[in-house]
């Protein structure tokens, strides 16, 4: 039994109307319905259609939370269009409910007038009172301002599984590859590359499971095609995007920063060697790098945090690119050893794909605050380089600029990413590696003539140290966590000594500012009313935003700092070029507070810590809020 | 046929002045290490000492080689990256009771059980001494010091115990005075393939003296010291004692000799590679029982170093590195610049 409901009073269509610029799709479902399997099948399709897109997985942290329930509620969120597409989209115009908590969690971000799809299969009383359902809301009229199609998708998918012979249970698991059928048909799509990828990713272990997905699939489909005119399911095409000429795949950011590791070991002529202890939502990137050892790379999956940042300190010593990944809580630990690296002045990266905080926090949401942490998070005055990518694609250069300046200046480099950027996905422009600049390390061989070998000869320009493989002949040294004598390398409590090495290390960090690029202004003019000023994965959501309002003629521009220590050597004095600084960041104002603190500036705060991103409203109204106001 | 060394033992010795307590076992047992590193022929350039935090871990220093001073606890986990990065290094881990046991145990545990290629000195000299005298996970029940002015309330560790339980191969024990043995032991620690797990006690003059006079001391020596070798009785107190096992009650006892054969006395004989008596052997309370010295166990299996190597290139074998191919694998599309300038006329299908 299916009925299709169309009781939308505010408009007849579902989705924006003609040929929309974009389309905000959202899958929600049980965090063990395959939501997250649905959603990167549909970004699959999405990019083969030549969409531009950006998506965000939205997940509880437990594997299987009670079913029904609403904190076992998974989503995924596509914002897909034919415009360039920046951020995973402010409002859903489509949400795909498999259950009655997936529509109560879900419903409060459709916009006005949007479509719900429901599987009236699963909205039984049971599932109804586990998401605190009073009555069944598409049976009231709760869901009035919103088009409705309702469906028994449970009973439609175990219908068309039917013929395989699975059991109640196994067929119903494909009830989201038939949703995901029908919304290929919504967006006219070819299911073909969608059936090849089942096959490529099932076909090993049951041929009877990939029959019953595509069986399942096609139904979705069918029931589209043959759905009668009137009701609001409609077909709609969304124009290809217009997108610069290259070859492109889709990518998430924890791929991309494992590319960009790879590619940069390479450039630098560096085995890499990853040390890492799984944690949300840093693993992928080790999952992802243990793969890849035909490229030189040795994953070790260390007992801890501290053992995992050690070993990667170890292989740098020892002559290899060290690496280690972790989330906030990870990082804490490896405080004292960041100590270590930076005493020692071997090179290391460090990756931090964000979270919520502090302790535990929010594990699978997204948030900025450990910037803090990042540049200051130490004993002693242990300065060190921080850089941020803004993006699943920036991922990959933001890597490889994080390999280039810890070898280039022998110093621990922490590549700030986030929850959002490691699991969302957007297209990406393929680079050719062959045209990226080589920044070959050479280590030192020669014996002196005379006197031992000092490993804290310094290079003039750069005050790097001595790279010395142990393994070289002639020039046995010691290093380690004791303060070392300026001009011997050997140990020194003397106080003239601690207070040249401190200023020496200080003078070395401050001193890459002079390596790195100038602060250019990603959108705008170079002095004005208001600079927008971001880091990290705020950056989609603060270009539409800031394109947005300059569309209206604002006079406002869009800052992104990559470079977040040393900043950049003309960020401060193009600062002083505008009447107003905001700066949102998704904590408490942490950015903020380094740029008054660098330059004396009055910057803003626009703030966020919910565990979601930025909407692009959000960041419109506050400019628009302080353009509006007289300085 | 005797290949003369290459280097003396002096050669390993570096040019920095020694810096711990006049009288510390730790000098004996680094005049040790020297020989050691002479006798079996290693070169400085590819030897790296590597140690935590403490009075031995100041070793690294001391030593004409590669050496990596590190923080407390965590030398197991540097050396780890050090030999996965590079096998061929000689890797010494130098730590000590309150190092390699209380703040490192975790990563010591991990070493062992992952039987890296190194060797582990331990001096345990149950007590911290950098810090000045605080009780350590060794220090037996009831000792008194600064943190524990009434007594400590905590049961000791037996460093060869935990040793043995995290699954090392290879666990030997020596004290700092032992100057012809510990060599020996040193020179087998770095045969062995694996993690050697060597524990040498070291007498702390200045916060636990005379900690192992019981049976370091000349005087107690003979009577008290049982030195293991394989294939041999396990003889002591000049062969007027001997170890037998009780085998209802599965524990040790000790004989006496009184010009018996051993063999007749049913005196155990030493077989370096059986877990269980190493662990009898290791656990016999000393007083009633002489202390177990010398190499206690000895069972070799694959190292993890040689296994990740081996891995690795098994892996790799017959794959590209094009990186630029790998960039481009799975699902791609291509926008064409005629494709890319053009604007699609797209309309709604219904």
């Amino acid at each position: 039994m299916t009925t299709a409901v169309a009781n939308s009073p505010v408009t007849d269509r579902a989705l924006p109307p003609g040929a929309p610029d974009a389309v905000v799709m959202r899958f929600a479902g049980d965090s063990g319905d395959g939501i997250q399997l649905t959603g990167s099948q549909f970004t699959l399709s999405t990019a083969l259609a030549g969409n531009d897109l950006a998506t965000f997985p939205d997940f509880p942290a437990e594997i299987r939370a009670p079913q029904g329930t609403t904190f076992g509620v998974s989503a995924f969120q596509i914002n897909f269009g034919s415009t360039s597409i920046e951020t995973a989209g402010d409002i859903p115009d489509v949400l795909m409910a498999m259950n009655p908590a997936a529509l109560k969690v879900n419903l409060a971000a459709l916009r006005p007038g949007g479509l719900i799809i429901a599987d009236t299969g699963a909205f039984d009383e049971r599932n109804l009172e586990k998401a605190e359902y009073a009555s069944n809301p598409l049976e009231d009229s709760s869901l009035a301002p919103y088009q409705v199609v309702a469906l028994d998708i449970s009973r439609l998918t175990l219908d068309a599984v039917k013929p395989l012979g699975l059991s109640n249970r196994d067929g119903l698991r494909c009830k989201a590859m038939w949703a995901l059928g029908l919304a290929l048909w919504m967006f006219d799509r070819d299911r073909q590359p969608l059936i090849d990828a089942l096959q490529a990713k099932f076909g090993s272990k049951s041929d009877k499971l990939v029959a019953a997905n595509v069986a399942a699939l096609n139904a979705g489909h069918v029931y589209g095609e043959t759905a009668e005119i009137g009701t609001p399911l409609k077909q709609v095409r969304v124009a290809p995007a217009e997108m610069a000429p290259g070859l492109y795949r889709t990518v998430t950011g924890g791929e991309t920063i494992a590319l960009g590791l790879v590619a940069g070991s390479q450039l630098a002529g560096l085995p890499l060697f990853l040390g890492s202890y799984p944690i949300t939502p840093a693993s992928q990137i080790l999952h992802y790098l243990a793969r890849l050892k035909e490229y030189d790379v040795t994953t070790f999956q260390a007992e801890d945090e501290i053992a995992a940042i050690c070993s990667a300190i170890g292989a740098s010593y020892a002559g290899q690119l060290g690496v280690t990944t972790s989330s906030g809580p990870g990082v804490a630990l490896k405080g004292e050893a960041l100590g270590l690296a930076i005493m020692s002045e071997l090179p290391l990266v460090v990756v931090n794909s964000q979270r919520g905080g502090p302790s535990t926090g929010l594990p699978t949401k997204t948030e900025q605050s450990d910037l803090y942490q990042a540049i200051y998070g130490r004993n002693g005055d242990a300065p060190l380089v921080v850089i941020a990518s803004r993006s699943p694609s920036d991922c990959f250069d933001a890597a490889i600029e994080a390999v280039r300046l810890a070898v280039e200046f022998m110093t621990p480099v922490i590549l700030l990413t986030d929850g959002y950027i490691t699991n969302a996905a957007e297209p990406w422009c393929i680079p050719d590696l062959t045209t990226h600049q080589a920044f070959p390390v050479e280590f030192s061989t020669e014996v002196p003539t005379e006197g031992r070998i000092n490993p804290y000869q310094r290079d003039p320009q750069t005050l790097k140290r001595l790279w010395i493989k142990p393994g070289t002949p002639g020039l046995t040294h010691r290093i380690g966590g004791i303060e070392k004598g300026f001009g011997t390398g050997e140990i020194s409590y003397d106080a003239a000594n601690h207070q040249k090495m401190t200023d020496t290390r200080k003078a070395k960090i401050d001193g890459i500012a002079n390596f790195i690029p100038e602060q250019e202004v990603s959108l705008g003019e170079s002095r004005g009313k208001l600079a927008v000023v971001g880091w990290g994965s705020t950056y989609g959501a603060i270009q539409q935003a800031v394109r947005r309002v300059r569309a209206r003629g604002g006079d406002v521009s869009h800052i992104h700092v990559r470079h977040l220590w040393p900043l950049p050597r003309n960020l401060g004095a193009l600062l002083k070029n505008y009447d107003r600084i905001l700066v949102p960041e998704l904590n408490t104002g942490q950015l903020k507070t380094v740029l008054r603190d660098q330059f004396l500036v009055d910057a803003q705060p626009l703030n966020k810590v919910s565990g979601q991103p930025f909407k692009i409203a959000e960041i419109e109204v506050a400019i628009e809020q302080v353009l509006a106001t007289r300085s | 046929m005797n290949v003369l060394p290459q280097f003396s033992p002096a050669d390993f010795a570096s040019d920095q002045e020694v810096r711990w307590c006049p009288g510390c076992g730790d000098y004996s047992i680094l005049k040790s290490v020297q020989r050691t590193l002479s006798q079996i022929g290693a070169r400085p350039e590819n030897t790296v000492c590597i140690s935590g935090i403490g009075c031995s871990s100041r070793f690294p220093y001391y030593v004409e080689t590669y050496g990596y001073h590190t923080i407390h606890g965590r030398a197991p986990a540097i050396a780890t990256g050090v030999k996965l990065a590079n096998p061929e290094l000689d890797v010494w881990i130098v730590t000590g009771d309150g190092d390699g046991l209380s703040i490192g145990g975790n990563h010591m545990l991990h070493l062992l059980r992952r039987n890296l290629d190194c060797q582990v000195l331990l001096f345990n000299n149950e007590i911290y001494g950098l810090t000045k005298g605080q009780y350590s996970p060794t220090s037996r029940f009831g000792t008194r010091s600064p943190s524990t002015p009434f007594g400590s309330l905590d049961q000791p560790l037996n460093p060869c115990g935990f040793a043995l339980g995290a699954g090392a191969r290879f666990v030997a024990r020596s004290y700092d005075l032992a100057q012809t043995k510990t060599p020996e032991i040193l020179a087998r620690a770095h045969a062995h393939r694996g993690t050697s797990f060597v524990e040498i006690y070291s007498n702390c003059i200045v916060f636990n003296n005379a900690a192992f006079e019981k049976f370091a001391g000349k005087k107690a020596a003979s009577d008290s010291q049982l030195w293991l070798e394989t294939g041999k009785p396990m003889l002591f107190a000049d062969g007027a004692k001997g170890l037998r096992l009780d085998r209802e009650a599965m524990t040790l006892e000790v004989v006496a000799m009184a010009d018996q054969d051993p063999k007749a006395a049913g005196i155990l004989v030493h077989d370096e590679t059986n877990k269980t008596i190493a662990r009898l052997l290791i656990e016999m309370p000393f007083g009633d029982f002489p202390v177990a010295l010398g190499i206690i166990y000895c069972d070799p299996t694959p190292a993890f170093d040689g296994a990740v190597t081996e891995q690795n290139r098994t892996v790799a074998a017959g794959k590209t590195r094009d990186l630029n191919a790998l960039l481009r694998k799975g699902d791609t599309w291509s926008v064409d610049a005629a494709e890319s300038s053009l604007p699609v006329e797209a309309e709604p299908l219904q």
